[in-house]
């Protein structure tokens, strides 16, 4: 028999968590929240007599789907907006109904029906589990073993964009740079030829001019550059010196 | 406290995933609808283990684990594709290929 503190601290830890499936606006909370709700089945489970199945539920569930969710999320982008306007006039309601309902008579079933439950229940350890899985359903592993050897495969090829130009290798992006009029080399690093080791100044160019675009465009827009005159000034009077600043 | 009350938590699991997968439409978070939905069925399958005092409930539980394993994988690769295509995964965006 379970301890009820512990059934009810399930249940909280399980249906809270899992109301945020309905209600949270942004989908990175409902992953964390289903996570909890995983940990809370897998609680569940060892509390069943089936610690092998819960550890499982712990490495499969909140390690491996729920990261791939997490994943799947960063690669499609956090912020995707849910569009509220519905397409079929009152489906929120109709969802909402359909599944209060469904929920409300399979607790009714569950709740009227009475089945003997075993004095002693069997703990699911890894050994019992080994033996049955590859004795009594050792079939049923090899199916899963395609199942899971397509999915992988369907995965890769649902995935797989093919490519359609031929690579383009380094020497020919450069040659097509320059046929482009682009500068060949790099752009000059600000304040490398400056008397300032700073990258608000311009770099200064062998004839002393300032060398406009070697500062940041970000710095530029900010209004956080120095004209690059006074240190042109600066080359031309000797007598200013570094130690002056 | 006897395990039948198990069931009926798995019943409310199961109900607020359909309820989850009926309302939202997010693709990824009509689709954590349907893990939970997979999951509350586990939680049944394990809590008539524990009723029967057999062990098969237990290794169904299991299998059930290893198909959804394999669903959310190509589900995932799917909604990646569609994303491609379309630059969306609300679910409604679909519904324009009809035409």
């Amino acid at each position: 028999m379970v301890n009820p503190v512990l059934f009810w601290v399930i249940a909280a830890i399980t249906v809270i968590p899992a109301l945020s499936l309905l209600f949270a606006r942004k989908a990175v909370h409902v992953a964390m929240s289903v996570v909890l709700v995983m940990v809370g089945l897998a609680t569940a489970y060892v509390a069943l007599g089936a610690p092998f199945l819960g550890m499982v539920q712990i490495v499969v569930y909140t390690g491996a789907v729920m990261m791939l969710f997490l994943f799947v999320l960063m690669l499609v982008g956090v912020d995707q907006r849910e569009e509220l306007k519905e397409t079929i006039k009152g489906q929120r309601w109709i969802g909402l109904f359909t599944a209060a309902g469904l929920g409300a008579f399979l607790v009714s079933i569950v709740g009227r029906t009475v089945l003997p439950t075993a004095e002693v229940g069997v703990q699911g350890e890894p050994d019992v589990i080994a033996v049955m899985l590859f004795e009594k359903y050792v079939l049923v592993i090899e199916v899963l073993g395609f199942l899971l050897i397509t999915a992988a495969v369907g995965a890769l090829v649902l995935t797989h964009t093919p490519r359609l130009k031929p690579r383009r290798t380094q020497l020919e992006v450069q040659r097509d740079r320059v046929l482009m009029g682009a500068d060949p080399v790099n752009k000059p690093m600000p304040g490398v030829y400056a008397r300032h080791n700073a990258l608000d100044v311009p770099a200064l160019d062998p004839e002393g001019q300032p060398i406009e675009h070697s500062i940041s465009r970000v710095l530029k827009v900010r209004n956080q550059t120095v004209e690059g005159e006074q240190w042109r000034a600066q080359l031309e009077d000797p007598s200013h010196q570094e130690g002056d600043r | 406290m006897d395990p039948i009350n198990f069931v009926i938590l798995a019943s409310i699991l199961f109900a607020i995933g359909a309820a989850a997968v009926l309302l939202r439409r997010n693709a990824i978070i009509a689709f954590m609808g349907v893990e939970l939905m997979l999951n509350a069925a586990n939680l049944a399958l394990v809590a008539f283990s524990r009723m029967h005092g057999e062990i098969d409930g237990q290794i169904m539980a299991f299998f059930v684990l290893v198909v959804a394993a394999a669903e959310v994988v190509v589900g995932l690769a799917i909604i990646i594709a569609v994303f491609r295509a379309r630059q969306t995964i609300s679910l409604d965006e679909p519904a324009e290929l009809k035409g």
